[in-house]
């Protein structure tokens, strides 16, 4: 390191201006992460919490248990998937609403932002209790004008999943489109007019001028929705009734509480976090060293 | 050099925090105060205004009592209760001196230190050798006492008397007879489930298993071991699974059920019979099934015979930081007391834990008699250890039962799975 003492009282500066921060990124941060990675070492349930029974240090205990189970791994997978279809889903309903949006008419556009707005404020415990009722076997809405009495959507595996996975695109559709539409409107004219005037097609200006455009807004969503989507709890523990019939439709978030965090494994469950931390860095790492990979600044 | 300075600090923070995740220190066998407030937990109801009355009443027979002590009641949610009692016993200061709790719950409490031992107490009043011997066994880890029984749930089957009369049928006599019947009855009237269970029921599938003398768990010596993969557990688990079948109780519609809504089916009339409790009494006589059912204890193996039903039941205990521990247990003595628990039976129908309360209330009130008939011929309990909380929570029993029912497993592979979990737990 080269720098000079201007550079290094430079550098003292930015420190000092960046410490609040800091400070509070790590309180609200880092502490409580490094709490959940101490805590996954040990044995730790109600009684030692409580101070009932002394502790006791596992070491990797509580992940060898864990990565040793094949259920965490057909849960881990089950999530992936599942995140996975919400993310998709959610990306293409909103890109394709949010340019709908700059092509309609002003009352359109109003109305259309209304009706999202409305599924986006709508907490997530009482968005899936109404859409439980609507899919009700019996009595729900959705069966009575299908015609089909009786069908049991939380029934089957399949089923289940693809209401909660509708249900998660439908709450989280309207940050996508609304972020992609004030990336699509904060286009400047001028380099649209540019691409017709030079004869480019709606497609071509589509591809190589708008998506590079809004590349940087894209990736904030896609990670966003990523994070959201793999972290899902409410909806699937509500949803399903926890999980399932006989746990088919597990995910990790909901999986680490039924085993651990209600059943008193604080350990265990701390392993699961850190789990979860671990797979969700490693997924945003990886978007975004493929991402600089193809060329782009972020 | 830079980074390595970073490092240097990082790791020097960390060494300064604790190395450990914090513990309370276990809570100071407390004092024994006779004056000031003391503060009682109790459950929230659906109607809890008929609760709060006798609960009112008590307090103020009390505090005429003793002088200088209040009693501050607070009603706390039923589905939360696990979080509220964790957090009192983490933190002492915040702890209550009298709580109710289920009697599942206590082995949990007890191994986390938040119950005081009051073997000495409730041994030496009087009326507790009245009590039910098997309630009395619910509130006791390790041969010590813990709490006392305030009251005690028991399930029975209900059945639509207009639908047997009028398809001629007597109700079951045998477990063996259930299934044939409740299919006769759904054929005969498609529109109803010939019995309405669930999934989810445990305790309305325990009995089944009881009935045919297996157990969900043996012990010895204090270490419990499963069971519920042994033959008899499993001609158990056979023949209630056989009722979630699509010409009994169809899975798609039954197997998500648990206890409420199996009953719930009843009440609302699309079902011919159901697992009940007496606490469930109430409501059906306010439904579309109302005076048009009764109810019979749910058979065993041979006609006779009473399926041992789970002893649910509610208690009422000391925690172990309380600082009034003479009041806090006379307070108990006179809420769980059997001039309390007739007025409760009163108010609320919960059914008293006294034996020779029970007799005198099943011959006023017959209705009761199918729940006091079925507790004297005995109940069961489950394994009493901290590690059946985790069990619970980790819905062991109703996965193997929805395991059984959708058919992804039979019973002998849903059994074994079952058993693996449960030893996971007892062995932890």
């Amino acid at each position: 390191m080269t720098a000079g003492p201007a550079a290094r009282g430079q550098g003292r500066t930015a420190l000092g201006y960046l410490a609040p921060a800091l400070l509070v990124l790590g309180a609200l941060l880092a502490y409580p992460v490094y709490q959940l990675v101490v805590i996954s070492l040990f044995d730790y349930g109600q009684e030692q919490v409580s101070g009932g029974a002394p502790l006791e240090f596992l070491g990797a205990g509580n992940y060898e248990e864990l990565l040793g189970s094949a259920r965490f791994w057909e849960v881990l997978a089950q999530t992936v998937g599942f995140a996975a279809v919400c993310v998709v889903t959610t990306l293409v309903v909103g890109a394709a609403l949010a340019v709908l949006a700059t092509r309609v008419r002003p009352w359109a556009r109003m109305c259309l932002f209304l009706a999202a707005l409305g599924a986006w404020a709508t907490p997530a415990v009482a968005g899936s209790t109404i859409w439980l009722f609507l899919f009700d076997a019996n009595f729900g809405l959705v069966n009575h004008l299908l015609g089909l009495d009786g069908f049991s959507w939380t029934y089957g595996k399949w089923t289940a999943f693809g209401l909660v996975a509708a249900q998660v695109v439908w709450c989280s559709f309207p940050f996508v489109m609304i972020t992609l539409y004030a990336g699509i409107r904060a286009i400047p004219g001028e380099v649209l007019e540019a691409a017709a005037l030079d004869g480019a097609s709606t497609w071509r200006t589509a591809r190589s001028v708008v998506l590079p455009l809004l590349r940087p807004i894209l990736v904030v969503v896609t990670i966003q929705s990523v994070i959201w989507d793999f972290k899902v709890f409410t909806q699937i523990y509500v949803m399903t009734g926890g999980g399932g019939i006989a746990g088919q439709n597990l995910v990790l978030n909901v999986f680490a509480y039924q085993q651990a965090f209600a059943a008193s494994e604080y350990g265990l469950g701390a392993a699961i976090g850190v789990v979860m931390t671990v797979v969700l860095l490693a997924v945003t790492l990886f978007y975004l060293r493929a991402l600089r990979r193809s060329g782009e600044e972020l | 050099m830079r980074k390595s300075r970073w490092l240097a600090g990082i790791a020097a923070a960390v060494s300064l925090a604790a190395c450990a995740p914090v513990q309370s220190g276990p809570a100071q066998p407390a004092g024994d105060e006779r004056t000031g407030q003391l503060r009682v937990w109790l459950f929230d109801e659906v109607n809890r205004a008929a609760k709060e009355k006798v609960v009112q009443e008590a307090v103020a027979e009390f505090q005429g009592k003793h002088q200088g002590v209040t009693v501050d009641v607070q009603y706390i949610q039923v589905q939360s209760r696990a979080e509220r009692f964790k957090a009192a016993f983490s933190d002492p200061a915040s702890a209550p001196d009298v709580a109710e709790f289920g009697n599942t719950d206590l082995a949990g409490y007890v191994s986390a230190g938040g119950l005081a031992d009051i073997s000495g107490e409730a041994l030496n009043w009087e009326d507790v050798h009245d009590v039910l011997p098997a309630a009395l066994d619910a509130t006791k880890v390790d041969k010590k006492v813990y709490a006392i029984p305030w009251y005690i749930g028991v399930r029975a089957l209900y059945y639509r008397t207009d639908v047997f009369t009028e398809l001629g049928v007597k109700p079951p006599s045998t477990l063996d007879e259930i299934a044939p019947l409740a299919r006769r009855i759904r054929a005969a009237k498609p529109d109803l489930l010939g019995i309405s269970v669930g999934g989810k029921y445990t305790y309305g599938a325990l009995p089944f298993v009881w009935g045919e003398g297996g157990e969900l768990a043996t012990s010895l010596n204090g270490k419990f071991t499963a069971a519920i993969d042994s033959p008899q557990a499993k001609a158990g688990v056979a023949k209630y699974t056989e009722l979630l079948r699509d010409d009994i109780c169809p899975p798609a519609q039954c197997a998500g059920n648990g206890g409420d809504a199996s009953v719930e089916a009843f009440r609302a009339g699309k079902a011919a019979m159901t697992i009940g409790g007496d606490f469930n009494r109430r409501s059906v006589d306010a439904s579309a099934a109302a005076g048009k059912y009764a109810v019979v204890p749910l058979p065993g193996k041979a006609p006779g015979v009473i399926a041992p039903a789970f002893g649910g039941g509610n208690l009422l205990g000391l925690l172990s930081g309380t600082k009034h521990r003479s009041l806090a247990f006379e307070f108990t003595q006179l809420l769980a007391g059997k001039q309390y628990q007739r007025k409760m039976f009163d108010a609320m129908g919960n059914l008293p834990t006294f034996s020779g309360l029970q007799r005198e209330l099943a011959d006023s009130v017959p209705a009761i008699k199918p729940f006091t008939d079925t507790l004297a011929s005995g109940v069961k309990f489950v394994p009493n250890t901290p590690a059946w909380a985790k069990i619970d929570a980790q819905a062991v029993v109703p996965t193997m039962l929805q395991e059984v029912a959708r058919g992804t497993k039979d019973v002998d592979a849903a059994t074994k799975s079952a058993a693996d979990a449960m030893n996971a737990a007892f062995g932890s």
